[in-house]
């Protein structure tokens, strides 16, 4: 079973309507679920979605530019052109993410519109608004979206976010970001739950004003001692090494940006993410990935200023 | 008498299944271990397999890494009780193809001689609920969830129909093994693992 927390009552009473019902809380969230313990790989083109494919990602994410030539190029970074989403869901058979801009609900649409299987609502594009996000409810297509802490993430599910990413700091090829927002969720969580075991509620309570979510939300994780949704890794994440750090932290899953394609052995380098990802159990198999990619052909590390991940973090 | 229950762990909702086992075993009395299938010592160890939903694709290409698919052929072909959710089913298949792309040249265990269709109702838009009914004993009301879902296109002698929507077949079953296009695992219903733990259980 998955859970439904979150749910706002007029979703949840149009369940059971009709015999035959797209777009629910349960079929979207379940798609994440079918992600698990996968890779999924940023993508500009028809030919990298190829390479992807081939190499074991899980989905890929279209984008215009991979995060790290956004940083390069500076400028508006927009959802990536509809002919190439579209090249790309003609040709791979995994799903496809396109990523859209903070609070952009017509970008969101049109994504929608042209069959992506889910839409990452992403602080590596320009946000458009900043105060508030899409309301995600409205949509059939699930939605994937970043957060730093608890507050974020709770707040996203509250909009309807199908799968939470824990936010690195993407194209930088810096991976530390990342492991630190995946501690303090896991620590608040962690928090939490002592104060729901406890059967404190005026305490859990506050907590929850805090997070800025509502009791129920507040409680339901706390029960769970997770994220009520499918939660990845992202940013930063550039070698196996890397993959597999992610996932003995306790995420579920992996996203890779610029790791893949602005390392010069892009294919090596996806295959060897992807067998990590897997056996993170296993230090033998991880080495062996390891050996497949060589650090010299690791993408370049930016210490660039802009910090993405603070894009939308107080709506 | 304990039942040694595996998922297949390489890729996709493995904890659903454990999960799922956990309640079947809670319903039906019968005790045991669930473990991760991901390696050969865990193929031989198992008395039941579940292979869960994911990608096919990916979990097909993972099987190579520990060499798992002649363990799995051998164990499977020699009546070990299975269930493929999606793309478990199409795993187990003789053969797939995709609805946009055509014939897939992806790893198959082959242990259901039916012919499979990827993504046969379109793409994550169009997945959904519905319900079904199985004809399993207690499956006349089975709540069917359908992501990204396969269908079965044509089915070898020996293969059993369980379930219909509209036209299409949805489930199958073939000796000890059961292939569904949807997701018991998040449905709530254990009806199929409690079918296979007793399967498991009567074999030994």
């Amino acid at each position: 079973m998955i859970s439904r927390a979150g749910e706002p009552e007029e979703v949840a009473a149009t369940r059971g309507e009709v015999p035959q019902r797209t777009g629910t809380t349960l079929v979207k969230r379940g798609f994440a679920h079918m992600l698990k313990h996968g890779v999924v790989m940023d993508v500009t083109t028809v030919e990298q979605a190829q390479i992807a494919e081939d190499a074991g990602a899980v989905s890929v994410m279209v984008l215009d530019k991979l995060p790290y030539d956004i940083r390069q190029a500076g400028g508006v970074a927009r959802t990536a052109s509809l002919k190439v989403i579209e090249e790309i869901l003609n040709h791979v058979t995994i799903p496809v993410m396109a990523k859209c801009r903070i609070g952009h609900t017509y970008e969101a649409k049109v994504l929608q519109e042209a069959g992506v299987d889910m839409v990452d609502e992403s602080e590596v594009l320009t946000p458009a608004d900043e105060e508030r996000f899409i309301w995600k409810w409205d949509f059939t297509t699930p939605f994937v979206n970043g957060c730093r802490d608890l507050g974020e993430a709770l707040r996203r599910i509250t909009e309807g976010a199908s799968m939470i990413r824990t936010k690195g700091e993407p194209g930088t090829g810096n991976v530390a970001e990342a492991v630190k927002h995946i501690r303090v969720l896991d620590n608040e969580i962690r928090k939490l739950s002592g104060i729901y075991e406890s059967g404190d509620t005026q305490e859990l309570l506050r907590l929850s004003r805090e997070l800025k979510v509502s009791i129920g939300l507040a409680e339901e994780t706390a029960r769970l001692r997770r994220l009520p949704v499918v939660n990845f890794a992202a940013g930063g994440i550039a070698t196996p090494a890397d993959a597999a750090l992610m996932m003995t932290l306790g995420c579920d899953g992996v996203f890779v940006g610029s790791g893949v394609f602005k390392a010069d052995d892009a294919r090596e380098r996806a295959r060897s993410i992807v067998v990590a990802v897997t056996y993170y159990d296993d230090p033998k198999v991880v080495a062996e990935a390891q050996k497949m990619i060589d650090e010299r052909k690791s993408m370049m590390g930016t210490t660039d200023a802009l910090r993405m991940q603070e894009r939308g973090v107080n709506a | 008498m304990n039942v040694t229950a595996g998922v297949f762990g390489l890729q996709g909702d493995v904890e659903e299944h454990l999960s799922a086992l956990e309640t079947a075993r809670a319903r039906t009395g019968i005790g045991g271990e669930s473990i991760l299938v991901k390696s050969v010592e865990d193929v031989k160890r198992v008395d039941a397999l579940v292979i869960p939903g994911g990608e096919s694709t990916v979990m097909g290409g993972l099987s190579s890494v520990k060499g798992l698919m002649p363990s799995l052929r051998e164990r499977i072909g020699g009546g070990l009780p299975t269930l493929g959710t999606c793309a478990g089913m199409i795993l187990l298949a003789k053969k797939a193809q995709d609805r946009v792309v055509g014939e897939t040249r992806q790893a198959s265990i082959g242990a259901l001689d039916v012919v499979v269709e990827r993504n046969s109702f379109g793409r994550q838009r169009e997945s959904f609920e519905t319900q079904l009914s199985v004809a399993l004993p207690g499956g006349e009301r089975f709540p069917g969830v359908f992501i990204r879902a396969p269908t079965v296109k044509s089915v070898g002698p020996g293969v059993k129909e369980l379930a219909r929507l509209g036209g299409a077949v949805v489930a199958v079953q073939q000796g000890n093994v059961f292939g569904t296009a949807f997701h018991p695992e998040l449905s709530g219903n254990t009806l199929f693992y409690e079918h296979l733990l007793g399967l498991a259980r009567g074999g030994k």
